[in-house]
């Protein structure tokens, strides 16, 4: 099942471009930037516009042509989405089976951020009751501020 | 042991579930949004008449296979006994897409491999490959009575596919019309 | 002549047992290194000093038969004996030696011998650097780390031995896969596997501190020499991966948040959270059971990566030729080696209690918040890797996670870090004042600003307020660690400042130099796909690319196709640049060498493309502003990590070593 897929691949190390195809002026940095963001299916460890796949050199004619055709976006992306499913986006939308990657990390940043809080002023109310060895902690600075000295 | 203790247990105890059901798919295998929808309208020239056309209309009224095949493509002469079967064995109609291919060439295969297909339509520039959502040909369609896609093969059909998923489908879209 | 048939003969009478001997002495190694795992923590437990030290002698023999089996591998390389299986899949008889040599780790089989070997490297290091250390402590290292490389072997003899032979011989072998022919992959996999591995020494500390339920100040200053160590080797091998995919696959990229990419970059990024933390720990005795967290973790993330990649379950550039049955093993040993160590951390870790407090305005918590968006990062990573591997489990759909996802979620959770790192430095233990840090800093804060407002127009002539966001935080960072070593420096004389901070403030300066080069070259990179006839230009970002025709030259292995393209600026010539395409014979593989005019504020780079009508080719050219500071920082970071290994402090650990005892046992009291 894999490599005959693979096999479809021609040597992904080896950069194969096409002729580009035509675009009106001022469009080429929208054409770049979304064939970017496009995931090939036969490479699939490629965008479409890296991979020299038969498939991704059409779907970046379609693209163009698209754009050509002033088409937004949204409408190119739609098109392919409807053929080829969210797989060919490497943005992945945001909808309720990713709100969890889109949200997972900055929860996790809040949690963290307030986690840390919560120890250092915990921290600081239980400071009189901690019992520390005076003796022993007077001594690891002494040893520190020996080493200090010495440095 | 306090409770906060065991979180880090837990995360992996849940990402080892989640390798371990990874191990078992495959993650290359992308399925098709197409299936529950309508077949994708295409108008193609036919391979033996080229100045008359196929249409999508041919894969409605009754439970059809689309076939996506090219003569350059090594898995489709693997697969193509079992082309053959299910339309000389089982009686199966079946529409064939000549993806992305030079009409000789086709022609030449056909002749030596034997011709399953009720109609052969050329897709030379690949844009009703793309309708279709195709990304690696040999891919079979299974389409109802309707002209609904109800299952999409990857890769080149086996004997086992034909058994466990497509006849069963085919005798159940059959019932469920008759 | 004579040379080369004395080689067959040596060969073909070699080749008779010396493949078996490998085997053998692989096998040896494992029943040293189980020796190895468990007479020293039975030593350990029953109180036998004899079998405590037996970890030592065990150690040593581990080495030396792994030693012997790379070694032999190695041979049957240079020989091309392809009765082995693995060299007849990846070398042949055109390969240069060089490449011979290093296509020892090209593939799974032998790559997992270089793991195994350098694991044994690590082992034998600690074996000799730890003579300082109390016997129970080294004999339970050594123990636990004899326990990974079991697994590892295991994993080698049972599924994936290099020595397994093949019948009948063929003539000639296969290849070297073609994009491992290239000086960058010779040291890039060595040195990400000593970071990799280096991570297993942390690991093995924080288990034994769980075990001996010591964890205390020596405790933190043993352990930190060897994690930074792992991270500068980490640091450098990311780093040279990331200076070959930008040489060798032509798309003049330097990352591309491809999984396997993600799969160094987790364990560097909790690492680096760990190397951090540490530091907190022996300074001020808090953040133990954090500390420990870290450090298996951080091994942990290296299992992962490893599974990740040998396994098959994610789709990658990278991936080994993979098996099920093999993924089945690493996952299998993956559970036990961090389910159980975390297991552990959940019944022994409530035990440390923190000797220090601190203020939230300290240095201790900044570095907690350095930590906490140093470990977000590594999740966020994380989760964007095996998302889309979570989504197909659950039924949720298939779905790409790429670049897009990773430069919008990253950069928001690392930009506050290198603001964290200009105040860090600068800030008291304990307590900080924002007084003192406002008076010591406003120059440095201003200075910067003026910096970062002023560079990029100057140099670019373009800026927005992102960019200057961006170069300003670097400048911060930068400055403010230039700071630290002025102030130090001139106040008790330069030859006085530890290594420890030159290597501190190297690293954070590196990290600034890198940061400019991020922003700068993403924000003002320029591509053009060109069709250019010979004699034909192109212009790019006020280059002329002049399109002179190709030439033909055969390589040892390879047919080679020059492109010859002379750039210029004005009427000023500046290189001609040779972007090559070249046709590996023995697979017929393709493969691209880009043509890059390196300067330090800019590179400019051609790939060559396919022949078009005519005489007419594809050229792809890109202007990378400021490119070279990616690496040169990074390189920076890992030179700053060498530095701080050599601090005085942890070569005596003796003398600081009876206070510190002292102080652990009122520790525990606790």
């Amino acid at each position: 099942m894999r490599y005959w897929i693979a096999a479809l691949c021609l040597g992904f190390g080896g950069l194969t471009l096409a002729e580009p195809p035509a675009l009106h002026s001022g469009q080429e940095a929208r054409y770049q930037a979304l064939i970017e963001e496009l995931r090939c299916l036969v490479c699939q460890n490629q965008n479409i516009a890296e991979s020299n796949a038969p498939l991704a050199e059409d779907l970046r004619l379609q693209v163009a042509e698209m754009i050509n055709a002033g088409r937004s976006d949204a409408e190119i992306k739609d098109y392919l989405v409807a053929r080829y499913g969210d797989f060919v986006l490497y943005r992945p939308p945001f909808k309720p089976n990713t709100w969890l990657l889109w949200g997972g990390p900055f929860l996790l940043l809040v949690l963290g951020l307030v986690t840390a809080f919560r120890i250092f002023s915990g921290r600081r109310s239980e400071t009189p009751d901690e019992s520390v060895d005076q003796a022993a902690l007077h001594k690891l600075l002494q040893g520190q501020s020996d080493q200090r000295n010495k440095s | 042991m306090k409770a906060r203790f065991l979180i880090p247990v837990g995360i992996v105890a849940a990402l080892l579930v989640v390798l371990a059901v990874g191990l078992t798919l495959n993650p290359r295998e992308v399925p098709s949004p197409l299936i529950g929808k309508a077949a994708p309208p295409f108008a193609l020239p036919r391979l033996y008449q080229p100045d008359q056309l196929v249409t999508d209309a041919s894969l409605k009224g009754r439970v059809t296979l689309f076939n996506v095949w090219a003569s350059w493509c090594v898995a489709c002469r693997e697969e193509h006994a079992q082309i053959e079967r299910l339309a000389k064995e089982f009686g199966m109609y079946i529409i064939g897409l000549n993806y992305k291919d030079e009409t000789q060439d086709a022609l030449g295969w056909l002749s030596h491999f034997g011709n399953p297909y009720s109609a052969v339509a050329v897709d030379a520039d690949g844009r009703v490959g793309i309708d279709w959502g195709v990304y690696g040909v040999p891919e079979t369609f299974v389409i109802d009575s309707a002209g609904v896609i109800r299952y999409k093969h990857i890769g080149p059909v086996k004997a086992a596919d034909i058994e466990n998923r497509i006849l069963p489908l085919v005798r159940e879209l059959e019932g469920g019309q008759g | 002549m004579p040379a080369i048939e004395r080689i067959e003969v040596t060969q073909s009478v070699t080749s008779l047992f010396l493949p078996e001997l490998g085997h053998f002495a692989l096998c040896l190694a494992l029943s040293l290194t189980v020796l190895q795992a468990v007479v020293p923590m039975l030593g350990v437990v029953t109180g036998r000093v004899l079998w405590s030290e037996l970890a030592r002698p065990a150690a040593i023999g581990q080495f030396s038969f792994l030693l012997i089996a790379y070694l032999i591998l190695t041979w049957c390389f240079i020989v091309s004996d392809f009765s082995v299986s693995y060299v007849a899949h990846n070398s042949n008889t055109q390969l240069p030696l060089a490449y011979r040599i290093s296509a020892v780790w090209g593939a799974h089989e032998g790559s997992l011998l270089l793991w195994v070997l350098m694991l044994a490297s690590w082992t034998m290091a600690v074996a000799f650097f730890s003579k300082s250390l109390p016997r129970d402590l080294t004999a339970t290292v050594l123990s636990v780390m004899g326990m990974v490389s079991i697994g590892f072997l295991l994993f080698m003899l049972l599924t994936s031995n290099p020595f397994d032979r093949q019948f009948p011989v063929p003539a000639e072998g296969r290849d070297l896969n073609p994009l491992l022919q290239d000086p960058g992959l010779i040291i890039h996999p060595p040195m990400l596997y000593m970071g990799y591995v280096g991570f297993s020494v942390a690991f093995a500390f924080a288990i034994a501190a769980l075990i001996g339920g010591r964890l205390d100040t020596a405790w933190a200053r043993w352990t930190r020499p060897w994690t930074t160590s792992a991270w500068m080797f980490l640091t450098l091998g990311i780093m040279l991966g990331s200076w070959w995919a930008y040489h060798e696959l032509g798309w003049g990229g330097w990352w591309f948040w491809d999984p396997v990419e993600n799969a160094s970059f987790m364990p560097w990024l909790v690492g680096t959270a760990l190397v951090h933390s540490l530091a907190v720990t022996e300074k001020r005795g808090i953040f133990k059971s954090w500390t420990v967290l870290l450090a298996i973790t951080a091994f942990s993330m290296s299992l992962l990566g490893t599974f990740l990649v040998r396994s098959g379950v994610l789709v990658s550039v990278h991936a080994f030729a993979t098996d099920p049955e093999r993924g089945v093993f690493i996952l299998g040993f993956f559970a036990i080696v961090v389910g159980g160590s975390l297991g552990l951390y959940a019944w022994r870790a409530p035990r440390f209690r923190a000797s220090g407090k601190a203020g939230f305005f300290s240095r201790e918590g900044f570095l907690l918040l350095n930590n906490i968006f140093l470990v977000v990062a590594a999740a966020a990573v994380f989760v964007g890797t095996l998302y889309p591997l979570l989504a197909d489990a659950m039924s949720l759909g298939k779905l790409s996670v790429g670049p897009p996802y990773f430069n919008t979620v990253f950069v928001p959770l690392t930009l506050p870090l290198v603001l964290l790192v200009g105040c860090a430095a600068a800030l008291n233990w304990k307590r900080g004042r924002v007084d003192t840090l406002w008076q010591r800093l406003r120059w440095v804060a201003l200075l910067a600003l003026a910096a970062g407002l002023a560079m990029p127009w100057l140099m670019l002539g373009k800026t927005t307020f992102l960019v200057i966001a961006a170069v300003s935080m670097a400048f911060w960072a930068m400055f403010s660690a230039s700071e630290e070593i002025i102030r130090r420096g001139s106040r008790r004389g330069w030859l006085k400042i530890p290594a420890a901070i030159w290597g501190m403030s190297l690293a954070h300066f590196g990290l600034g130099i890198f940061v400019i080069g991020v922003t700068l070259v993403s924000a003002y990179s320029a591509e053009n796909d060109v069709r250019l006839a010979p004699g034909e230009s192109a212009e790019l970002s006020g280059f002329e690319f002049r399109f002179e025709g190709i030439t033909q030259y055969a390589g040892p292995n390879y047919d080679s196709t020059v492109g010859k393209v002379t750039v210029s600026r004005g009427n000023k010539a500046l290189a001609v640049l040779e972007p090559e395409k070249r046709i590996y014979r023995a697979m017929g593989n393709a493969m691209t060498e880009a043509g890059v005019l390196p300067r330090l504020h800019r590179d400019l780079y051609v790939s060559l493309g396919e022949p078009l009508s005519g005489q007419a080719w594809s050229l792809r050219l890109y202007y990378r502003p400021f490119m070279r500071f990616v690496w040169l920082g990074a390189l920076l970071m890992a030179l700053g990590g060498f530095l701080a290994m050599f601090d005085r402090r942890y070569r005596k650990p003796g003398k600081l070593d009876s206070g510190i005892e002292r102080h652990a046992v009122a520790e525990s009291d606790v």
